[in-house]
């Protein structure tokens, strides 16, 4: 069983890195041939920098929208952040990063556990809202609500072992620190452990493929990375720069 | 004018988010494109026979082009953030007219053809076959969206539903299903320099008109000029300004303002037009060869500063795109940005002190301020973000005493759209533009009664057009849509006009009597 997991885990790793790349990679070279912040916007890079952080961070624009879906939102999000972070202890020993890095990661651990139960709430609150608002009904499709259900059910079955069924987490991480050197050790045979991680590679295996790709798209969204400066500094795409030299010639 | 086919919605006091009704809207499209209409732009003239090949190839060059249909076509989780937030939606109830479901007529298609688990997981995703009817489909839906942006500054991720709807309507362009409305004007900018088709000789009477009736009015020769080589400033205006009211009433007060300024200023005949429909239409090409226009008649005249007057997707087009498309502008004078827009002019020409105003001639009114959305949401005005909010505010406010806005959630960066912009200020897409109008007439309708506010201003031919063609629907009356700059004209005292040779005081006195300003005649 072991080697199945490890062998779905470096495939599904794989998959993330080289697919979502693939994605930035696409998203990068993809010209913005005209300037389109929604604005008020900011005549500054720094500006720039400022209105994606409120925006990754704090939900920004959904906060101006609908509160109880920034409530969900943001309360599966920031739980998802702190779950991630309390799980890197499964895959990074802390004598392997400089001690100033691990430091935070360590400060946030014990909200990792609850942070978890704040996840599921805001998947559940998501879910129910998309089934009961008409609107919300309309425009959703089988997907949208698997996706829910994948991420309640990663969050459910860890939760599980936590707090039902507890895993040795020992045997678990010397699963996964023995990964980076092929050379991992037995997997506990829990079924809310095999549950858990089957459900995190099908995630991490769909991710570049699927909605998720907002991740790194909020990052590339033209209406929010641009700099509000059209009349000082003239912005032309390389398409659009061949038809001038056309007329030229 | 044929009275409605359709029911116009009651104003209450709140605008309620409807429960959705399927297809109620789906009968309504607009009048398709004369094969002349397309050729003239560059468009098949007909719907072509491998439209199908056609249409998917169009999407996948637009996405190579385009970072924004790239990204936000991928980047939606279907949050509903955007669901209620469509003026078309509020006014229609029509699912499709939400802007995640109108992008998804689109996103279904290139899941369905562009992304793996379209292709092989249809049903999951909701990925849909292209046939011929998602074609008419498309071509319903992306003309209810009047491309205001009002969904991206709600959504997470920024999708602005506008650039969506510019792509499909490229696409639709492409394979010869183009609309009647926007690619025949943009045609008769290309052949007679203005979306009306006003012909030089034309425009150069109403001018001369105008000059006579400001001189009638004041005693003052204030010039109208046009084609006048080394004018200092050229004034790019929407052709509406030459002969519709309120527009015209814009025009003059531009040319007060001028004149007291003390600067040399000239229209052009060849562009005679700051709207510019290829925006609407997503083509960057159109849009671009309506541009230059400009360029050259600023080249041609030798200018040293361009100046737009009120008009808002033209003020997008001039402030965010015209460097792009037709600059650079080193030619004109540095120490002016490029374009300006009237309002930042009169607002620096106030501060400086240079306009004598009389705020009483505008005591007749109580004013409120319609942010037109291109403007609001697509621009900005003087230095700082906001501007664009403010310095219009700032002027009314300079010129009229008596000024209220309307509710906050209405204005500024969350304005609602007039409903008819965006390539729908047409008589055959009516339904959707009074429809389309609710949202701002009820919040109009609130500040009248409860801040007995009588007129709205703003700086929008379309918006000027849309509210005087809508404002009756909803039991209000035309007139009560006026231009920034006629508030402006109102109040100017230009310099040498003698008390007794205007008719602002007259009407002043006239309105603290309730009755209506005569016409004043010399």
């Amino acid at each position: 069983m072991s080697l199945f997991f490890a062998l779905l885990y470096i495939v599904a790793a794989l998959i993330l890195v080289v697919g979502l790349a693939r994605k930035i990679i696409q998203y990068a070279r993809t010209p913005a041939p005209l300037k389109i912040p929604t604005t008020p916007a900011p005549v500054t890079g720094a500006g720039v920098v400022m209105r994606l952080f409120r925006e990754v961070v704090f939900f920004e624009s959904l906060f101006k929208s609908t509160k109880w879906t920034w409530i969900f939102g943001w309360m599966f999000h920031i739980g998802l952040l702190l779950v991630l972070l309390r799980h890197l202890r499964y895959f990074i020993d802390p004598s392997w990063i400089p001690a100033w890095l691990w430091l935070p990661i360590e400060l946030v651990q014990p909200f990792g556990v609850y942070a978890g139960f704040a996840m599921v709430a805001g998947l559940t609150g998501l879910f129910l809202r998309r089934i009961f608002v008409d609107r919300v009904r309309y425009i959703s499709s089988p997907s949208d609500y698997l996706w829910l259900l994948l991420l309640g059910f990663i969050g459910f079955s860890g939760l599980t072992m936590k707090f039902v069924a507890r895993t040795d987490v020992v045997m678990v991480k010397q699963f996964f620190t023995g990964l980076w050197t092929l050379d991992w050790g037995p997997l506990p045979a829990d079924l809310p452990l095999i549950v858990h991680l089957s459900l995190v590679a099908i995630l991490m295996i769909l991710f570049p493929f699927s909605k998720l790709l907002h991740v790194p798209g909020v990052f590339f969204s033209p209406t929010r990375n641009q700099v509000d400066n059209p009349r000082e500094k003239r912005h032309v795409a390389p398409w659009a720069r061949a038809l001038d030299e056309q007329e030229q010639n | 004018m044929a009275k409605a086919k359709f029911d116009v919605p009651e104003l209450k006091e709140e605008v309620d988010v409807p429960a959705i009704q399927e297809g109620v809207m789906a009968h309504l499209a607009p009048f398709v494109a004369a094969k002349d209409h397309q050729t003239d732009l560059n468009f098949p003239p007909e719907l072509v026979d491998d439209w199908h090949q056609k249409t998917l190839e169009k999407m996948d060059d637009l996405r190579k082009r385009y970072r924004s249909f790239q990204v936000f076509l991928d980047s939606c989780v279907k949050c509903g953030s955007c669901t209620d937030k469509c003026h078309y939606f509020l006014g229609t109830a029509d699912p499709k007219n939400m802007p995640v479901a109108r992008q998804d007529l689109l996103r279904k298609v290139y899941r369905r053809y562009f992304t793996f688990a379209g292709k092989y997981f249809p049903k999951l995703v909701g990925a849909k076959d292209l046939t011929r009817e998602t074609l008419d489909e498309w071509y319903s839906y992306y003309h209810q969206c009047s491309q205001c942006r009002r969904c991206s500054v709600f959504c997470p991720y920024g999708i602005d539903t506008a650039e969506i709807s510019m792509a499909a309507r490229e696409i639709l362009d492409s394979v010869g299903y183009g609309q009647k409305y926007c690619n025949e004007i943009i045609a008769k900018v290309f052949k007679i320099g203005n979306n009306l088709g006003l012909p030089g000789p034309a425009l150069a009477d109403t001018l001369e008109g105008l000059e006579d009736d400001v001189f009638d009015e004041t005693g003052i020769e204030v010039k109208y000029p046009m084609d006048q080589k080394g004018a200092e400033i050229l004034l790019i205006t929407p052709s509406a300004d030459f002969f519709a009211e309120p527009h015209v009433d814009g025009l003059i007060g531009y040319g007060k303002v001028f004149h007291e300024a003390g600067v040399s200023w000239t229209l052009s005949s060849y562009a005679s037009e700051a709207a510019n429909f290829g925006m609407f239409i997503g083509s960057y090409e159109n849009m671009r060869r309506v541009s230059r226009r400009i360029r050259k008649a600023a080249l041609d005249l030798g200018v040293k500063r361009i100046v737009f007057g009120e008009c808002g997707h033209a003020w997008r087009v001039a402030y965010s795109f015209l460097n792009t498309l037709a600059g650079p502008f080193d030619f004109l004078d540095p120490d002016y940005p490029v374009p300006q827009h009237i309002l930042e002019f009169t607002w620096d020409q106030i501060q400086k002190g240079n306009l004598k105003l009389d705020k009483s001639a505008n005591d007749d009114m109580t004013l409120t301020f319609h942010d037109s959305c291109n403007v609001a949401r697509a621009t900005r005005m003087g230095d700082r973000p906001g501007g664009q909010l403010e310095i219009p505010r700032n002027v009314i406010k300079a010129v009229c005493n008596n000024y209220v806005d309307m509710d906050k959630d209405t204005i500024g960066e969350k304005t609602f759209c007039c409903g008819g912009g965006g390539g729908l200020l047409t008589d055959d897409l009516m339904e959707i533009r009074v429809k389309g109008a609710l949202p701002r007439m009820t919040a109009l309708k609130n500040v009248m009664e409860e801040e007995g506010v009588t007129h709205m201003a703003a700086i929008c031919a379309i918006c000027k057009s849309q509210f005087t063609k809508v404002l009756p629907y909803y039991g209000m009356d035309m007139d009560q849509i006026v231009s920034v700059h006629q508030l402006v004209s109102n109040a100017i005292v230009l310099t040498g006009q003698k008390p007794g040779d205007d008719g602002e005081e007259a009407a002043a006195e006239e309105a603290a009597t309730g009755e209506a300003a005569p016409e004043v005649e010399v």
